[in-house]
């Protein structure tokens, strides 16, 4: 936190305006001032680069609905619409859709950074739950979005996804009628996922509120994982890591405006050019790329396990993969928040990440052979991680020693 | 960073697989696809207004009578970027063509610029009935609907070189891929074989050589160079602003690239005094 | 370590206005499509003029043709009508206009107008035989009661102007184009 607030009124209609409302204080405070280690790297600006994305896809959103149709008989023909003849449409709607990749890109950059660096311990675990949280929303948003070209992997995406809850004895199939509104998915599931959609951003918005808020109370995390000891650790926010984290945005959007500009349609499935058919399913059905590693662990329970059904068992897993995120703070026992000090732990961490990226390699193969060993595997990988791997590297591994602060360590690094 | 250091490896690692992967695609389940040079595949890429003439020629010739295009403007033919005929051209065009229109007295009326390209069956049921059961797909996105699978690490290759023109490929290789069929493949009756899919269709080899007489031109008429055109003309159709959208792409590149390097010394000047 | 530096501050200073200069001029490039999105769209912008074959409209007929979503009337008027409007002093006219001003020279006979009354916007009658056509024979608003004569032009009632000409030109005897 900033401490003693440096703002001061310079007039009188400040001064007035700050003891009613202490806007410009605040913000004074917490873009400005907000202290933050000095050593932190380029990882941590991908918190302002996904600031940016939600605002660029809210706002190209706002716009693609004002031209698109919640109607099945229609929205598909819109959205052609938007490409063809509204004024920049192509570019916007191109903006939208790539954009959502982007996001979770950077999503994925974040969340990586959280696991290598140990920023879900403590005091920053509600930090880190309302980061999962904020995850999940993004993946009910972009789910959702997806159903509303209305082609035919919007439609089977839905089907698929919405039947996952059928998996849950007894309630299941009512909640799947309540969900979609019918028999199938139909105008009526449209018509809502259309209105949800243009909802959740801004839920995602509030909680994204509360995750900067749980930031600025422990203040940033670093490299080292030593925390801040005195303000000759840390540089004001503004301008070192404003002018810091705008540059990172710039470069970013680079990769982005590539897609947009050069291959707008190359990250999406060529099936959804086809107009939904409900008699007619697509050869291969696979969601969109970021959620690729999900879908290949549900589909690598095709098991029962005692009363569990192998597709009850999928949700579990697949849902329980990104539950399990949220109790990491709980799991990980080991005192040294940073990986860069913990030599057992390093090689565990990045064969995660490759496991994580062959399963999304296998989230797009057909379900047979090899594959669906490989996925089980990598499943089992990605709990044992959670579950086996950092509780016990908690209790044998002898981390490295720590710099005694973060400016011994930045002395040390120039040396 | 040891993080750093693992991921330019992992990236290595990509390139490397990138750069020694032969240039090849895999068809549905029939034969490799070759892949053409397509005018406007690319960043660089436009289209050859000379080749969507022709490609639209085939297409008003031979594919229209079946299939529709429904959402092409008959004005879209006149915008920049296209098959660029003239005003005249595409009003005496559109004027070749009847609109139902409840609205009028007489139920219908001549087609104008504005109008879309009119379906040449009213129904679906009337499609097929025409059509021996099958469905003749819609034009307008098809050559989107249509790609060549391709499997890693080909696929991040494309994301590299901005290739997204598979459809064009596939589209190109199905027409030009009508054969007998081989001993032991059954295909259905009425159905005609294609090898690139390597199943049986409903539709028969639409092309034949000098089945379209390009005027004026010394174009050879034969299946391939019509398969090749009117790839090219689908494409057009499935995205018409491709010319435009690049051109926008290469100022927003260019910007911010600038920008990203006046930003990077922005960066480094506020930081200079900061050992971080 | 927050301390400023301050050397070469003209250098650091131009350097921070050219960015600053150049980030503005981008965020303007790109606000602009997203403002440019709600004029109308090709497909809009493509129906801004239409062609309107006149060329069954009898002496004494009028058809009403659809532009940009309004009514347009086309009034092939008899000489009687022209004669009428003309014979209208200046004086009496609240919203004053000759008959000549209304049509184009050469083409007397075609009264071409929005159908819309410029009181508030309702579409006046006249237009098919029987229809009330007002005291001036020519158009009549139910809505609030304006009247308008055979040049199209308001003589009773609440409305403040003529009937609006929209932009027209003769492509031949028998085809006009609108807008």
């Amino acid at each position: 936190m900033a401490g003693n607030s440096s703002y001061n009124p310079t007039n009188k209609v400040e001064k007035w305006f700050d003891e009613r409302l202490p806007l410009l204080r605040f913000s004074k405070e917490h873009l400005m001032d907000f202290p933050s280690p000095k050593n932190i790297n380029y990882w941590w600006t991908f918190g302002a680069v996904l600031a940016v994305m939600l605002v660029v896809q809210i706002i190209t959103g706002i716009i693609l609905a004002m031209h698109y149709t919640p109607n099945i008989a229609l929205a598909f023909d819109s959205v052609e619409h938007i490409r063809r003849n509204v004024n920049y449409g192509r570019i916007i709607q191109g903006t939208h859709a790539v954009g959502a990749s982007m996001f979770f890109f950077a999503v994925y950059i974040h969340m990586f950074r959280g696991l290598y660096y140990g920023s879900y311990k403590a005091p920053r675990e509600i930090l880190w739950i309302l980061g999962v949280v904020i995850f999940l929303l993004m993946m009910a948003t972009a789910f959702m979005g997806y159903v509303l070209p209305w082609g035919q992997m919007s439609f089977w995406g839905a089907t698929v996804i919405t039947n996952l809850f059928t998996a849950i004895p007894v309630v299941g199939e009512p909640i799947l009628s309540l969900l979609i509104g019918g028999f199938v998915v139909d105008n009526p599931t449209l018509n809502r996922f259309f209105s949800l959609h243009y909802l959740l951003p801004f839920i995602i918005a509030a909680v994204v509120a509360l995750h900067i808020w749980a930031l600025h109370v422990p203040g940033n995390g670093n490299p080292t994982g030593v925390e801040v000891k005195s303000s000759a650790d840390t540089l004001p926010f503004h301008p070192y890591f404003t002018m810091k984290d705008l540059f990172v945005v710039v470069v970013f959007f680079i990769p982005f405006a590539w897609f947009v500009f050069f291959a707008p349609d190359i990250l999406g499935h060529a099936d959804n050019y086809i107009e939904a058919n409900p008699f007619v399913t697509p050869a291969h059905i696979v969601p969109e790329w970021y959620l690729l590693p999900f879908y290949a662990m549900l589909r690598a329970i095709d098991f029962d396990v005692f009363f569990i059904s192998a597709k009850l068992g999928g949700v579990i897993i697949m849902f329980g993969s990104i539950i399990i995120l949220m109790v990491i703070p709980w799991l990980d026992g080991s005192k040294v928040r940073s990986g860069s000090f913990r030599p057992m732990f390093k090689p565990f961490y990045w064969l995660f990440v490759v496991n994580f990226m062959m399963l999304m390699y296998l989230g797009a193969q057909p379900a047979e052979g090899i594959y669906v060993i490989l996925s089980k595997v990598g499943t089992a990988y990605y709990f044992g991680y959670f579950l086996l791997v950092l509780p016990i590297l908690a209790r044998i591994e002898t981390p490295k020693p720590l710099p005694s602060s973060i400016s011994q360590a930045v002395l040390d690094k120039n040396k | 960073m040891n993080m750093k250091k693992n991921i330019f490896a992992i990236f290595a690692v990509i390139a490397m697989l990138i750069s020694t992967a032969p240039a090849m695609a895999a068809a549905v389940t029939g034969k490799p696809a070759e892949l053409q040079k397509w005018s406007f595949a690319g960043v660089f890429g436009t289209y050859d207004t000379n080749q969507l003439q022709r490609g639209f020629q085939v297409f008003y010739e031979v594919c229209s009578s079946c299939h529709g295009a429904k959402q092409i403007s008959f004005r879209n033919f006149a915008e920049p970027g296209g098959p660029e005929f003239s005003k005249e051209q595409v009003k005496a065009l559109a004027a070749e063509y009847t609109i139902i229109d409840p609205e009028l007295e007489e139920g219908e009326r001549t087609a104008t610029p504005a109008d879309r390209w009119p379906s040449p069956f009213a129904t679906e049921l009337e499609a097929r009935d025409a059509n021996n059961g099958a469905l003749p797909p819609d034009f307008s996105v098809l050559a989107k609907a249509r790609n060549l699978a391709k499997k890693f690490p080909m696929n991040f290759y494309d994301m590299a070189t901005a290739y997204q023109e598979g459809g064009a490929d596939y589209i190109y290789n199905f027409l030009v891929n009508y054969e007998d069929a081989p001993h032991g493949v059954e295909i259905g009756d009425g159905q005609s074989y294609n090898a690139f899919l390597g199943t049986g269709i409903s539709m028969m080899s639409p092309l034949m050589d000098e089945l379209v007489e390009y005027d004026g031109t010394d174009v050879p008429l034969t299946v391939e160079q019509y398969a090749k055109d009117v790839s090219a003309f689908m494409y057009w159709m499935s995205d018409p602003h491709l010319v435009q959208r690049k051109t926008i792409g290469f100022n927003v590149l260019i910007f911010l690239s600038v920008l990203a390097l006046l930003m990077y010394l922005v960066k480094r000047k506020i930081w200079a005094g900061v050992k971080h | 370590m927050a301390t400023e530096i301050k050397e070469e501050p003209t250098r650091r200073d131009f350097l921070y206005v050219t960015t600053g200069a150049f980030a503005a001029v981008g965020g303007a490039a790109a606000v602009w499509p997203l403002i440019d999105q709600m004029n109308p769209d090709a497909s809009v912008k493509a129906l801004a003029s239409i062609e309107a074959d006149i060329s069954a409209i009898e002496v004494g007929q009028s058809v009403t043709f659809k532009w940009r979503g309004k009514p347009v009337f086309v009034r092939h008027r008899t000489a009687s009508e022209i004669e009428e409007a003309n014979a209208v002093p200046l004086e009496d006219l609240r919203d004053p206009a000759t008959d000549a001003e209304r049509v184009l020279a050469g083409h007397e006979e075609w009264l071409v107008m929005v159908g819309l009354c410029t009181h508030l916007g309702c579409v006046p009658l006249g237009q098919k035989p029987g229809e009330e056509k007002g005291e001036y024979n020519g158009w009549f608003c139910p809505c609030h009661g304006s009247h308008y004569d055979s040049a199209g032009r308001i003589r009773k009632g609440p409305a403040p102007k003529n009937l609006v000409l929209p932009p027209f030109e003769f492509l031949s005897d028998t085809l006009i184009k609108i807008g």
